[in-house]
């Protein structure tokens, strides 16, 4: 379960911004983590769950924004929604699909106190 | 344990959100999650290249023989090219101890529970090992097509040994990490006659995933398509 890294790594990235930024507790953490990122967004919420208690982000609120698959044909040049990495062009059938969207795993921003 | 959130804390304690009469502001932070690891991998690909070490990242399934793939290509080519191992597992030094026999230096890591290998693992772990200029740095990763796929270690290429005793369909199964493979090793194509396994299919479906992805055949314990899976690994 890679999700419980990604946390940590997310904890660890705004407790580093927590200085620079001065602010001393998270109420809210914006995220967009995209369809086709490899993540499940219920395990991400357990692990943020556990892994924020008594840091500055216990009981922030997670809010993650799901980023649709997009890619663009290298066969037709057509950009096309993808729903997983195996999917083909819908126009042409190529499997030749470069990923312009989806795979997005970020930090937006924060609501601080 | 908590009915609630699931937590191993008694049912008894609050799921209210702390509530501050402060005003709260927002602030921009726009970073990659995995910007940490990105950045230890980009010093161990720097560290690496500046020694002239080629590192390659084994991932599969577990079982699917990638540490005989191992023993017997450092039997073959620790003549030619100094060669080093990082094992990782969960647990035991077993693997770390096998390549040893086969004459590589070998540096086990343990996750513990951890179900990869991050870059900052790695990092430490070229500290211990020390490979040698010139040399060729094997990382054998956790046994999982799901999570390493992620992690980017500082490695000239990743790639997925894959068995035939597996389904021919984990490509389509496990997308992730065919997307970020550079070698598909289709591995024991010796127990081919036994099975009902399709290595035409297979291929189909990784070049789905990916349509430019190399595949070399081979059986380890036979030996066949292995002087292919050299001549690649000299070749990086």
């Amino acid at each position: 379960m890679h999700e419980m890294s990604l946390c940590e790594s997310i904890i660890e990235s705004i407790r580093e911004s927590a200085d620079r930024e001065a602010f001393t507790q998270v109420r809210s953490v914006f995220l967009e983590i995209g369809k086709l990122a490899g993540v499940e967004l219920d395990s991400m919420r357990f692990g943020f769950d556990v892994l924020s208690r008594g840091t500055l982000l216990e009981n922030a609120r997670l809010n993650i924004v799901s980023v649709p698959g997009a890619a663009k044909c290298c066969d037709c040049s057509n950009v096309v929604e993808i729903h997983e990495r195996y999917s083909s062009c819908p126009f042409c059938g190529s499997f030749h699909l470069k990923i312009i969207r989806g795979d997005e795993l970020r930090i937006k921003n924060l609501e601080v106190v | 344990m908590c009915t609630t959130c699931g937590c191993s804390h008694s049912s008894s304690h609050s799921h209210s959100r702390a509530v501050s009469t402060e005003e709260s502001r927002m602030v921009e932070i726009e970073k990659d999650i995995l910007h940490k690891n990105n950045q230890y991998a980009t010093k161990n690909r720097k560290w690496l290249s500046d020694k002239n070490i080629v590192a390659l990242n084994l991932l599969s399934s577990p079982g699917s023989g990638k540490t005989f793939l191992l023993t017997r290509t450092i039997d073959v080519l620790k003549s030619r090219v100094d060669i080093s191992v990082i094992e990782g597992d969960q647990q035991t030094t077993n693997d770390a101890d096998r390549i040893k026999q086969a004459g590589a230096k070998a540096l086990q890591i343990n996750t513990g529970r951890g179900c990869h290998l991050d870059a900052h693992m790695i990092a430490h772990a070229l500290e211990k090992l020390a490979p040698a200029k010139n040399s060729l740095l094997f990382i054998e990763n956790v046994g999982n097509l799901v999570c390493p796929a992620l992690f980017d270690l500082g490695e000239a290429k990743k790639v997925v040994i894959l068995s035939v005793t597996e389904g021919e369909d984990k490509p389509v199964k496990y997308p992730d990490m065919f997307h970020v493979a550079d070698l598909v090793v289709l591995n024991k194509i010796d127990l081919l006659p036994h099975l009902d396994f399709s290595v035409d299919k297979c291929i189909e479906y990784a070049r789905k995933i990916k349509p430019d992805i190399e595949v070399i055949q081979v059986s380890a314990t036979t030996g066949e398509g292995m002087s292919e899976w050299y001549s690649w690994v000299l070749g990086v």
